[in-house]
């Protein structure tokens, strides 16, 4: 086989032959329209723009971290058992936010809520009561949870 | 604009790695094993209180472990090889310049500025990577790259630093040298360190004020190369974008002995198999290649058996059938049956990058399918090591290496992620 897109030259009546570059593939987009010969697709400048979910989930990719939770203690603000949550490490954990904090060396995702004195972290669920900071709790912010994912099974 | 080097070293990173989803390990001892759960190869500064050193055998250390309630991991480079990457990436992020110099450490040029300490902008470093990716640093600074390194060596051994130090513009250097020995100089091997002792020079200091004749002499230009590091003399640039590896090698020992030829030829197929990814993930490709099997040389009452066969490739290859053939080859030349082999492994060779090939007159011309290749390493990116295999690999693998405390692969597969509590 002829090296790819390489120039050969011979002595002979033909002066030069070229290799067929065959190495690189370039992916079209589907034209979802039908080809109507005469008339340019009204479409065809928004082409190449494409979805990925990594876009809206993973801000920023090296602080970011996927975790499985499990229990209810959170199904009031739509975080189901088994669910997969997204952390993000990189986000100040600020009053409101939900964030996996590690309680007594146990990682567990909460509400922080930040009063002018204390701090108290709540369960999204009645049947949990909230726990206050304390010098007493081991305690230590993990990381912002910045979106959680239901897979139906 | 003048420049200084940090020297951004993770904290016993294996055991860091292990405890960033077992926060109950923070002030734990744990150790990390080798592979194959033979020696030590991390340990938490809990664990090097207790007179744990690095290679220690495991055999020999377990009852002391279990006395003190030692958690004990087997090597997961999978989280571990994840979590460099992050690290590497922040520092990416905050600075333009930096070389990745291992799994766990990176040099960083910084901007000069004369007559003040660095040590701020670095502490705001150490803590957006201790934030971000969860894994403690500690950073030391110089002029030079070996002055850096005895900057991190002091952040690292003296608490009253904060794991920050910066000798650069430093008025204590001298004292500082003088407590530093010379073997724990960057560079100074066993070997170099034995012949300086011989010759008076026993710390840094010494060393920065030897006779730039005698060095040169005994410890070749490499030698005064550090000596000039020392001197604040800056010979060791930041390497940005590391050369590619000029060969590659795959090798384990056995988790039990090995005697059959058809265990054996499994063994080195599965090492083949990961050298050949290697080499295919830097865009090269093999010329030669070496297959290696050893008994265990410490089992001195067993018959002994070590040897190594080299095979050249018709043209360099990056196609793991061709490359089989091959190691199958010198497999088949060097192994004896009658003997307990502990080891195997295979190294690539006289490694070419792809495109620059050159085709083999006489030779077979034999059809390769590199986008065979390509779908097979996506496949186990995505899908985990070994989804996809050679068949030649086996499946049992009853040679396998023994791991029998790894932690998850937390976080490159989708069945092992961290799970959060929500009962409370």
């Amino acid at each position: 086989m002829i090296e790819t897109g390489q120039k050969y030259t011979l002595g002979s009546s033909i002066s030069e032959i070229y290799g067929v570059e065959q190495k690189s593939r370039v992916s079209l987009p589907l034209y979802s329209c039908g080809v109507s010969a005469g008339f340019p697709s009204p479409a065809d400048d928004y082409i190449g723009q494409q979805l990925d979910l990594n876009d809206l989930l993973v801000r920023n990719p090296a602080a970011t971290f996927f975790v499985r939770t499990a229990g209810d203690s959170m199904t009031g603000v739509g975080i189901n058992d088994n669910d997969l949550l997204v952390v993000d490490r990189s986000l100040e954990p600020a009053h409101g936010k939900i964030i996996i904090a590690a309680i007594n060396g146990e990682l567990t995702v909460k509400r922080l809520v930040k009063t002018g004195t204390s701090c108290r972290l709540e369960a999204e669920n009645p049947n949990y009561p909230p726990i206050e900071i304390t010098e007493d709790l081991s305690c230590i912010t993990w990381g912002v949870v910045t979106s959680v994912i239901h897979q139906f099974r | 604009m003048k420049k200084v080097f940090a020297l951004v070293d993770c904290n016993n990173f294996y055991a860091s790695c292990e405890r960033l989803f077992r926060p109950e390990l923070n002030n734990q001892p744990i150790v990390v094993l080798s592979n194959n759960d033979g020696c030590v190869i991390a340990r938490s500064n809990e664990v090097k209180a207790l007179g744990v050193k690095m290679g220690d055998p495991y055999f020999k250390l377990k009852d002391l472990l279990a006395k003190h309630h030692v958690h004990v991991f087997s090597s997961n480079y999978a989280l571990y090889g994840d979590l460099s990457c992050r690290v590497m990436t922040i520092l990416q992020q905050m600075e333009p310049e930096v070389e990745i110099y291992s799994i766990d450490e990176a040099f960083v040029s910084l901007p000069y500025t004369p007559g003040k300490l660095h040590t701020d902008y670095a502490r705001s470093l150490k803590e957006k990577v201790r934030r971000c990716v969860g894994i403690p640093v500690a950073m030391g600074i110089g002029p030079t790259k070996t002055l850096a390194k005895v900057a991190n060596r002091l952040a690292k051994k003296n608490a009253q630093y904060g794991g920050v130090f910066d000798i650069t513009d430093s008025n204590q250097i001298d004292e500082l040298l003088a407590r530093c020995d010379v073997e724990d100089v960057w560079g100074i091997g066993r070997q170099s360190g034995r012949k300086l002792r011989m010759r008076g020079i026993l710390t840094a200091r010494d060393l920065r004020d030897a006779d730039e004749v005698w060095i040169r002499k005994n410890l070749t230009v490499t030698g005064l190369r550090t000596v000039m590091e020392l001197r604040g003399v800056s010979c060791l640039p930041l390497e940005l974008a590391p050369p590619d590896k000029k060969s590659i090698v795959s090798s384990k020992s056995f988790g039990r002995p090995v005697s059959s030829l058809a265990d054996m030829k499994e063994a080195v197929a599965t090492y083949l198999s990961t050298a050949a990814e290697k080499l295919r993930s830097q865009g090269s490709a093999a010329g030669a290649i070496q297959v290696f099997i050893s008994t265990n040389v410490f089992n001195v009452n067993q018959p002994q058996h070590t040897q190594s066969m080299m095979a050249s490739l018709p043209q360099p290859s990056a196609y793991t059938p061709h490359l089989l053939k091959a190691a199958m080859h010198c497999l088949e030349g060097i192994f004896r049956s009658g003997y307990l082999y502990k080891k195997a492994g295979v190294m690539l060779t006289e490694i070419v990058s792809s495109g620059q090939q050159q085709i083999n007159m006489f030779g077979p011309v034999s059809a390769e399918k590199p986008e065979l290749m390509q779908a097979i390493d996506r496949i186990n990116r995505k899908w985990g090591r070994q989804t996809v295999q050679i068949a030649a690999a086996g499946l049992a693998k009853p040679w396998k290496m023994v791991q029998a405390h790894t932690s998850p692969a937390y976080t490159t597969n989708w069945s092992e992620l961290p799970i959060v509590n929500a009962t409370s």
